[in-house]
């Protein structure tokens, strides 16, 4: 090859490498790789980086989605939550403590029959006596206090632990509920932690 | 590090035990106490026994080939490790591909050294019982470019791809949480009970802060901790699965917390909880 040649050569891969990519093809290049580059680990499956609409939405948006969107997204979110047959919100405020406390559940470390916690307390202020909380959400201490507990209230926070979603499509909030990481009778436990008067959250 | 280092190092490991224990129950942060502890061995993180261990590995003829890795390119030709961290990742030619530094001993390991590549990534992270040599090797790498600022170049196109698609990663929620690293690490001042999140999306100080304290020995754990390692536990809290050993996803990730934190001194290898 003689220089000049070698010199166009150049130019042209270089011209090509320097395309500007389109965000829409680093979108697709970038679910390909993750699909690649995840492997089962425990009782966390390779599969679980598969989006739902939500996510994907989410991710793509980077959690700032069109109001459009926002409110339809929201909105499929909310039909999707199941209300307790029975029509009673409020379960055992011991019980929803120990589950709030709870920071395990369903990474590759924890095995199939641990039971997964709440992780409240990861994010949230909640009881008084409990200087360990975390930020990511806002402060829950008196909750029931400034919010009553009513059965409009019980239903709200129901909701809310259920799939945090409905009301805010990319709120950091795990959907409890909607993934099936608690069980109706644990939602309704942590409930009462935020509801009942006795509650350590109210006193 | 000198024997009085040494005793100093041990009575940390001794104290790790019950550092772990008085976390939950104190109004301090982990960021506090770990000030303390830093105070306390400033002449000397355990880090450094990984450090000389990777040296060794390093100058050692090994594998197959009985070669050491002193003709090794880690980006600023053969055998330079000086400065050679504070510029990765980078796009090398051989391979044609943006590497990391764990990816780039990786390659080095194989091509030079003749172990193949399962050997390798079969358990690449150190644990109480055995130590990993790519781990102990790359805290030696780092370790050379301590004082050194933080220079990864975005100019090569494959690198400002790589950048984009970390990018895009960090925004990638998905799992039973519908986490994503942005869920921990894109808002300022918070924390999951009372271990501070750094910011790295928005706070160029955050990024830097984080990014440069890595590898790091971790008190908690008594183990030196290479970066590829501090995202797969971050993947783990984020209920994904395990991202592969040196992947396309993980050094991407990487090249954008990188380049986030251009223009701060290296410091590692760190301390940390
Ligand atoms: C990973 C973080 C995280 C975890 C874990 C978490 N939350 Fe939240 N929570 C948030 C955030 C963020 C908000 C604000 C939601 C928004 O943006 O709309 C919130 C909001 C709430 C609200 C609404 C507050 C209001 O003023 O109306 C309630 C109630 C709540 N969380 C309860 C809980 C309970 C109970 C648990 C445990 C089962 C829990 N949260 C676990 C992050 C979290
Ligand atoms: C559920 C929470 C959570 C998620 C999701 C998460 N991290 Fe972290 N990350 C943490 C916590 C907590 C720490 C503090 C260190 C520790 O674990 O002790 C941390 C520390 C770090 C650090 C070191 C900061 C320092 O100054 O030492 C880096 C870098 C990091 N994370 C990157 C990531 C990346 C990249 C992702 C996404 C792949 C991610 N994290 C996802 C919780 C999280």
């Amino acid at each position: 090859m003689n220089a000049k040649l070698m010199s166009i050569t150049v130019a042209a891969t270089f011209a090509l490498a320097m395309a500007p990519v389109q965000a829409t093809d680093l979108d697709t290049k970038t679910a390909e790789i993750v699909k690649r580059d995840f492997r089962d680990k425990g009782i966390a499956k390779a599969t679980r980086v598969n989006q739902d609409e939500l996510q994907a939405a989410c991710s793509k948006y980077v959690d700032k989605l069109p109001p459009k969107l926002k409110a339809k997204l929201e909105a499929k979110e909310a039909e999707a939550i199941k209300y307790p047959a029975d029509g009673k919100f409020m379960g055992d405020w011991k019980a929803g403590e120990k589950l709030a406390q709870s920071g395990r559940g369903m990474t590759w470390s924890d095995k199939p029959e641990d039971v997964p916690g709440g992780n409240c307390y990861n994010c949230h202020q909640l009881s008084a006596k409990e200087i360990a909380y975390g930020t990511i959400g806002p402060s829950l201490l008196n909750f029931g206090k400034v919010r009553g507990n009513g059965e409009d209230i019980q239903r709200y926070v129901y909701a809310r632990i259920y799939n945090a979603k409905a009301s805010n499509a990319c709120a950091n909030m795990p959907r409890f509920g909607h993934m099936s990481i608690l069980t109706e009778s644990q939602m309704k436990d942590l409930v009462a932690l935020l509801l009942d008067p006795e509650s350590p959250v109210n006193k | 590090m000198n024997t009085n280092q040494i005793h100093k190092a041990m009575m940390v490991l001794a104290l790790s035990t019950s550092f772990a224990a008085v976390a939950a129950d104190s109004a301090v942060t982990d960021s506090d106490r770990i000030e303390q502890y830093r105070e306390m061995i400033s002449d000397g993180n355990p880090a450094e026994f990984d450090e000389m261990r990777g040296e060794e590995l390093w100058k050692k003829a090994a594998g197959p080939n009985k070669v050491s890795l002193e003709q090794c390119d880690l980006g600023k030709g053969a055998g330079v490790v000086k400065g050679a961290y504070s510029e990765l990742p980078k796009y090398f030619k051989d391979t044609k591909k943006v590497q990391d530094l764990e990816s780039r001993l990786l390659t080095c390991m194989t091509t030079l050294q003749g172990f193949t590549e399962d050997e390798i990534t079969a358990k690449p992270f150190a644990s109480s019982k055995k130590p990993s040599d790519i781990s102990s090797l790359a805290t030696y790498v780092v370790g050379q470019s301590k004082g050194i600022k933080m220079a990864v170049s975005t100019k090569h196109p494959k690198v400002k791809e790589s950048y984009e698609i970390g990018k895009r990663i960090f925004n990638y929620r998905a799992g039973p949480y519908d986490f994503a690293c942005s869920t921990c690490h894109a808002t300022s001042g918070v924390r999951i009970r009372m271990q501070d999140l750094p910011n790295m999306r928005s706070s160029k100080k955050d990024a830097q802060i984080a990014y440069t304290g890595w590898p790091a020995y971790r008190v908690s754990q008594g183990l030196t901790r290479s970066f590829q390692w501090r995202l797969n536990d971050c993947f783990r809290q984020q209920r994904f699965p395990e991202p592969k050993f040196a992947s396309e996803a993980t050094i991407a990730l990487t090249t954008f917390l990188a380049v986030n934190a251009n223009g701060a001194e290296y410091v590692g290898p760190g301390l940390k909880r």
